[in-house]
């Protein structure tokens, strides 16, 4: 198998508008589409502006999306493709753009702060924790996630509606409060934070209709719906809409009013 | 500067428009997906319509639902004092004589509920019916979106009552296919074909019923540590391996739900005759 | 010219991996209002490519274990060389710092018992690597990330402001360090996104920033590593140590072409993978020098019986420390043994089911399903040497880890020079970030607080020479006018700077790679010497908002600088030892173990001129142009220096016979 020229369409332009532009370049074999973006900015428009580091999808870097479809450039072989199509790259679509290939993500770094993080158990010093494998092979999971970010772009409850930005978490840090509501020490609850009650009130898991674009987009294949997102659902459940903890409080609230 | 290399400052507007905002990549194309990503939401509304159409006709039509030993799943229970007997079978009248129409629509509500508030059964018709998205990274049609967090959407979070009323219709289909083991005169110790079509219906309802996502909560998922409920832990892992095929069973129990019915209906309306093997 | 946005900070950390945000979070905890400067966006670094694990002494999977053990394997590892203190305080320290990181929410694999799992890996005695299948790296990334957030969270409850002690600049450059006097006073650097410059003042500056691989063709490094932070100490006037000591991982990808250096985890060998050559053989058996033959098992039966039953049994050449596992890879390939692609295999699919394969390497099966459409559970991998580690770095205090002969600077992680002396062992990098760039983090801070009411201020004139040759790429094309005007036909058009990454790479792979010979590393540094010279050529397109030509063009000094400590180093050794393999001197030579060879700029007046070239900074320093157009002197100067002994009682850990292998005669009788 030999090199061939191939036909790409990449978005060029900054926030004030631009387009795709057309490039006819060599593609190899084996490469994938970032090594065909690096060819065309080597070769033809050095300055491209694209973000990757690692170029083994271990970094969440070169997030963008080709033929409509959020990738990481660095995992998308070109051998997927036919050489008579035309690849489109663009940048996520989600998210405010900089400038080419590179957005403004900072979305994602604001809702990482709106989780409260780990609380670690009072009464257990360093190298006292002990924890069974099963019980930290759930939160693990979703420890494998690289932050691309291609979730939170192809969630359509933020990407076809910039106002729920500021209700919705988006799918990678409901997995996050998953995670953390999973961890067999976190210790929210002594200090009075509920995370499941927490997830449907402070980040916005209503508003997620479990399509699970999230799960598709996933380059490292976490079940974010089946496996966090629902059960913090069904964990929601248990906090808000069980008849007898309903019940229970509005007795309760009863009883302080009068 | 000189040089004329400072970047351009710019306030960057916000504004509506989902992907075509303001302050998003400028393309005037709502998707550039160039795959049949129509297809799936397409087949997914095709096939939930077919059954749709079919259900509601066969709910209504208040007829054929009884060849004996065969009760279709249809009606039963069968809770009315207008039901066919059914001589041990699942007709108990609680609803007595005022009940004028078709007494499937009075136990039709709970597997329909279960399968309306079902976890993937939402996915399949908000893209399908809703285009909530029509697909992944393909900009849908609303102009507002709110999500399940209001009504009516929020009694999605209901799906756990369903599940329970769900277990309790699969428990009588479980005994109305016991009761297909009989001939047509009530003799036990045979089986015909439609035996089969109700064993096989009864495993695929079982299986949807439990691969359930409220399910795998309750038997485990709720737990903070397996580690200390050994039983329960492997309850969990069993369910969690059936609900990585809910969507699979979703269809082959609406399929095969649907089947029996249907094949109940061409028994009793005489159009076909009961093979029977012993 | 001076419209820089100027901030001040008491602790400006540079770079935001492990060590980085380790440092930070130390400094932080200590009261210091403190930045952290990074390239790539915040948790991005490379320290999540790391897969194998933390070595760390805590006796979970074999109670023999202890930090003398975990030293002496340092030692060993790297042929004696280390910094003994800082080796003694990593083996020490370690445990502490995994511990500390399940305090901050990481979750490790676990034992049967619930304690941290370990496992084994090349030249440590005992399974000692804390780690989280195969990708302990991002775990420990996005623990620090998230440790944080949490420290910014709880900034915001007393102040309102995330931001307010602890804030990370990501997709910034550094470019300079700032000094007042002989002390640091800040940083110079640009936003990547908006082209904008910027200073944080500060006293502390923790120099964090990772490697040099980008310098070399086959790397398994990412595109951050181009020696920033080895450069920012150079042209502040720190040293550089050992710079020869270049690891070559053995097992990187090597087909695909656009994959080829992309590291396949020494896990893999760990966990039961074996090295063969295209005959079949098992070679590594061949490979096992005089040092390791009594640890290294003989037949393939006994190392086989060592995965099981490790007490008993010695152990499978495979896991010989990483730079005899590259040689020897490289002899088979050379002797025509090796694979269709130039490589050899390595193997697990015959020794594991696909089932237990799929599940303790899940992102290596990943990795070659998806780039090489290879089956690791079905066929063998091919695997080859790819540039993974640079052991040199800036000379530090072993205990402060404070750069030398500047104040106020500090470094930690792989910038920093000395811990693994000429080889570095697997596992102990990621210990190695979170033990010294806490010690970095905590001098820094005590440091700046000593300084609080008499910091250093930065001036204004080394702000606007580092503006001035930030932007000098900007303006090549129409120097390179100016110069066709002066010199007639002899004018040239300014020089892609991918086009001089490519050739760099080229030359350091080519000449200064894996197996070394003097005429070819004497042909690199007059390959160096004209890539510096054009070079400052090197011009760019477009503006400066995400403009990755001008990055690169900046990056390349950095490159370059580098490049030429790593040659000159290894030009001057003339011996072989871990990461340094010379053909014309194939032995380990007990007389250079106590020799380090520093490297600093042969321009004493800080370095500002030190890039050369005809912009604004050459009017700082007339002779700048001319020193660097000459290749023979370059810009960099060796000199020798004796290491201090080791101390008694850490040497006393090691049988007689062993030492007679690497010290010298009048080592030993002291």
């Amino acid at each position: 198998m030999s090199g061939y020229q191939a036909r790409f369409k990449v978005w060029r332009g900054d926030v004030d508008g631009g387009g795709l532009e057309d490039y006819r370049v060599e593609v190899d074999e084996g490469e994938v589409v970032l090594d065909v973006i690096h060819r065309i900015q080597a070769t033809q428009a050095p300055d491209l502006a694209v973000r990757w580091n690692c170029k083994a999808g271990k970094c969440g870097s070169c997030s963008a999306e080709v033929n409509g479809r959020p990738r990481l450039m660095c995992m998308t072989r070109m051998s997927v493709f036919d050489r008579a199509e035309t690849v489109t790259v663009t940048p996520l679509r989600a998210f405010p753009v900089v400038r080419d290939l590179v957005t403004d993500v900072g979305f994602n770094y604001r809702k990482a702060r709106e989780v409260p993080a780990f609380v670690p158990p009072a009464g257990l010093g360093p190298g006292e924790y002990r924890m069974m494998q099963e019980d930290v092979d759930r939160p693990q999971e979703f420890r494998k996630c690289i932050e691309c970010f291609l979730c939170q772009d192809t969630c359509h409850v933020v990407r076809d509606h910039e106002e729920n930005k500021t209700a919705f978490a988006g799918p990678r840090f409901l997995m996050r409060v998953a995670e953390l509501d999973m961890h067999p020490l976190d210790a929210a609850a002594d200090t009075g934070l509920d995370r499941e009650r927490a997830a449907q009130e402070v980040h916005g898991l209503g508003y997620c209709n479990i399509t699970k674009c999230c799960t598709e987009v996933c380059p490292e294949g976490i079940k974010i719906t089946d496996n966090a997102l629902i059960p913090l659902k069904e964990r929601a459940v248990d906090r808000k809409y069980d008849p007898l903890v309903w019940l229970g409080s509005k007795i309760r609230r009863r009883g302080a009013g009068g | 500067m000189a040089t004329g290399t400072e970047p351009p400052a710019t306030e960057p507007a916000r504004a509506r428009g989902g992907v075509r905002g303001a302050t998003r990549a400028a393309i005037a194309a709502p998707h550039l997906r160039t795959d049949r990503w129509w297809l799936a939401p397409a087949a997914t509304t095709a096939g939930l319509l077919a059954f749709v159409v079919y259900s509601t006709w066969r709910a209504f039509a208040d007829s054929d639902y009884y060849a004996a030993p065969y009760v279709s799943p249809f009606y039963s229970p069968c809770l009315a004092e207008r039901c066919r007997p059914m001589h041990a079978g699942p007709n108990w009248e609680v609803f007595g004589g005022w009940w004028g129409i078709s007494p499937a629509i009075i136990i039709l509500v709970f597997p329909l509920g279960f399968r309306l508030t079902c976890y993937y059964y939402r996915k399949a018709y908000y893209r399908g019916f809703w285009a909530s998205p029509p697909a992944c990274a393909v900009a849908e049609p609303h102009r507002t979106y709110t999500g399940e967090t209001r009504f009516p959407l929020v009694l999605q979070n209901l799906h756990r009552y369903f599940f329970y009323a769900a277990v309790v219709v699969a428990g009588i289909l479980t005994y109305d296919t016991a009761l297909a083991f009989r001939d047509e005169h009530y003799a036990w110790g045979h089986m015909g074909l439609g035996t089969l079509v109700f064993l096989a219906n009864i495993v695929l309802i079982w299986a949807y019923t439990l691969s359930c996502h409220s399910c795998r909560h309750i038997v485990g998922g709720k737990l903070k540590h397996f580690s200390r409920h050994p039983v329960r832990y492997r309850m969990w892992q069993f369910v969690g391996r059936l609900n990585a095929r809910h969507m699979l069973l979703a269809w082959a129990s609406l399929v095969s739900v649907a089947l029996a019915d249907l094949y109940v209906w061409l028994v009793a309306s005489g159009a076909f005759d009961d093979p029977r093997f012993f | 010219m001076s419209v820089v946005d100027r901030q001040e900070w008491d602790v400006v950390v540079v770079g935001a991996g492990g060590a980085g945000l380790r440092a930070a979070i130390e400094a932080r905890e200590r009261g210091c209002r403190t930045a952290v400067v990074c390239k790539s966006l915040f948790g991005k670094a490379h320290t999540v490519m790391a897969e194998g694990g933390i070595a760390a002494a805590m006796a979970n999977a074999n109670e023999h274990d202890s930090w003398q053990v975990h030293f002496r394997d340092t030692l060993r590892g790297g042929k004696f060389l280390n910094q003994w203190r800082m080796a003694e305080l990593h083996a020490q320290e370690a445990p502490d710092r995994v511990w500390e990181l399940e305090t901050w929410g990481a979750l490790f694999d676990r034992t049967k018992d619930g304690r941290i799992s370990q496992r084994n890996f090349g030249g440590h005695e005992y399974p000692r690597l804390a780690h989280v299948g195969d990708r302990t790296g991002l775990e420990l990334i996005r623990t620090l990330q998230q440790k944080v957030v949490a420290l910014q969270q709880e900034d915001f409850r007393e102040t309102g402001d995330h931001e307010a002690r602890l804030k990370v600049f990501q997709e910034c450059t550094v470019t300079r360090v700032l000094k007042d006097g002989d002390r640091v006073s800040g940083v110079f650097g640009y936003e990547r996104e908006s082209g904008r410059f910027f200073v944080l003042e500060a006293p502390a500056v923790v120099i964090a920033t990772g490697g040099i691989g980008k310098s070399f063709k086959v790397t398994s490094n990412s595109w951050e590593y181009t020696g920033d932070g080895h450069a920012l100490a150079l042209l502040a006037g720190a040293p550089l140590l050992n710079m020869e000591f270049v690891q070559f991982h053995p097992t990187g990808m090597v087909w695909p072409p656009s994959v080829k250096g992309i590291l396949v985890t020494e896990s893999v060998r760990g966990d039961g993978g074996v090295l063969r050559n295209s005959e079949g053989d098992r070679f590594m058996f061949r490979y096992v020098p005089d040092v390791f033959k009594e640890k290294y098992a003989e037949t393939e039966e006994e190392a086989d019986r060592w995965y099981d039953d490790p007490d008993h049994h010695r152990r499978p050449p495979e896991l010989l420390p990483r730079d005899e596992v590259a040689r020897a890879i490289n002899a088979e390939v050379k002797a025509g043994r090796g694979s269709p692609h130039g490589g050899v295999f390595l193997d697990v699919s015959t020794r594991m089911p696909a089932e237990v394969i799929r599940r303790r390497l899940p992102s290596m099966y990943h990795q070659f399903k998806e780039l090489a459409d290879v089956d690791i559970t079905a066929e063998a991998m091919e695997v080859g040497p790819t540039c993974h580690y640079v052991m040199g770095g800036i000379a530090v205090d072993s205990d402060s880890a404070a750069a030398r002969g500047v104040p106020g600077l500090y470094a930690a992680g792989e910038v920093a020079g000395g811990m693994h002396g000429s080889n570095r062992l697997g596992g102990n990098s990621l210990s190695d970030l979170l033990v010294f760039g806490r010690r970095a983090g905590r001098h820094a801070a005590e440091y700046a607080a000593a300084l609080a009411g008499a910091r250093p201020r930065a001036d204004d004139a080394q702000v606007d020479a580092a503006a001035a040759e930030a932007l000098r790429p900007f303006s090549a094309e129409a120097e390179a006018d100016a110069a066709h005007e002066d010199a007639g036909a002899g004018g040239r058009p300014p020089e892609n700077p991918y086009t001089l990454h490519q050739e760099l790479q080229q030359t350091m792979n080519d000449l200064v790679g894996i197996i070394r010979r003097e005429g070819e590393m004497r042909q690199a540094l007059v390959k160096l010497a004209e890539l510096r010279v054009r070079a400052r050529r090197a011009g760019v397109e477009g503006h400066r908002q995400f403009n990755p030509g001008w990055h690169l063009a900046l990056d390349l000094r950095n490159m370059l600088l580098v490049s030429e400590c790593v040659a000159r180093a290894a030009l001057e050794r003339t011996e072989s030892r871990g990461g340094h393999t010379r053909e014309d001197h194939p032995a380990m030579d007990r007389a250079w173990r106590r020799i380090n060879l520093l490297c600093t700029l042969t321009d004493p007046t800080g370095g500002l001129a030190a890039t050369g070239g005809t912009g604004g900074l050459a009017a700082t320093d007339p002779t700048g142009g001319l020193t660097a157009a000459d290749p023979v002197s370059g810009r960099i100067r060796l000199t020798r220096e004796t290491t201090e002994p080791v101390r008694p009682d850490l040497l006393a850990l090691f049988d007689k016979e062993e030492l007679v292998k690497y010290l010298a005669e009048e080592e030993l009788y002291e």
